[in-house]
């Protein structure tokens, strides 16, 4: 068969590192760091505002609300891009489209996608949980994860057909896949699950039980 | 028997069916795909570990060969 390795989005994103483990590790230190420079201000002001004066207790808490909302922030715009959409009437092209998404996956995986909405693939990057407008990716281990943004060109496709787009996308070129979309968020697992609705924090877990493909 | 399926608003359509043993058949998919391919589509054949293998020509031994529209980031 004359297959073709890399995944041909990848030319309109030419200027884009391509993604891989060390890219990986480099965005979640940054992100760490950047998610520190933002809320150790506003901590240090409401201790220090504390102990200049205990009269402005109130004041402090306002500081501390900002420290948490910063990285709440952060954590919605990671998990925002696998929150469902505007729910779809049941249409004779969602049925069609759920028939082949549910012949791409194994039996449990299409259970888990039919349940939650998100199409659960193992890569050597990482466990992924593939969505309508973008994917989760679970690291090894389940402590860490990155969320990326990722659409189909074309407008109108029924709900499992935008999945079965990024999931046969991802089969291609996992990290052609990670490198074409928009990365959203990386950070602690817990702080994207506690954003998610009952139904996909479901399908993170198992993710997270799940180990990565071997390379 | 392969099939030749492409991912459109329909849910999914699909266009052409063969066999290995069919070349006529084979021709007709061969052409079909062709044409998909120029209207914008890109061919993805599924393999048997499950992965998929982007191609640019119908592949005879494929048992699935899918069209599907380019991706970008959200």
């Amino acid at each position: 068969m004359e297959g073709h390795a890399a995944l041909p989005e990848l030319e309109a994103v030419s200027w884009r590192r391509p993604v891989d483990e060390r890219w990986l590790r480099l965005r979640e230190a940054v992100s760490a760091a950047y998610t520190g420079v933002y809320c150790l201000p506003f901590v240090v002001l409401g201790i220090a505002l504390v102990l200049l004066e205990p009269l402005l207790f109130p004041v402090s808490l306002v500081s501390f609300l900002h420290a948490w909302v910063i990285p709440e922030l952060f954590a919605y715009r990671g998990a925002r891009v696998v929150l469902p959409g505007s729910p779809s009437p049941h249409s004779r092209a969602e049925s069609a489209a759920q028939g082949l998404l549910g012949d791409l996956l194994g039996h449990q995986e299409r259970e888990l996608q039919r349940t939650t909405g998100l199409a659960p693939e193992r890569g050597t990057l990482g466990t992924w949980l593939v969505g309508e407008a973008g994917a989760l990716m679970v690291r090894p281990g389940g402590r860490r994860i990155h969320t990326f943004c990722a659409r189909v060109t074309e407008p109108g496709l029924p709900p499992s057909d935008r999945i079965a787009h990024l999931l046969l996308a991802l089969r291609e070129d996992e990290r052609g896949f990670a490198t074409v979309a928009n990365h959203a968020f990386a950070g602690g697992a817990w702080r994207i699950r506690r954003r998610l609705p009952k139904r996909q924090r479901l399908a993170l877990d198992r993710a997270r039980q799940l180990p990565a493909r071997a390379p | 028997m392969s099939r030749l399926v492409r991912l459109d608003r329909s849910g999914h359509t699909d266009l052409a069916s063969w066999t290995a043993a069919d070349q006529a058949a084979y021709e007709d998919a061969a052409k079909l795909f062709r044409e998909q391919l120029a209207g914008g589509y890109m061919g993805v054949a599924k393999l048997e570990d499950d992965s998929c293998e982007q191609v640019k020509k119908l592949p005879l031994e494929a048992d699935l060969v899918m069209l599907r529209r380019p991706i970008a980031g959200g």
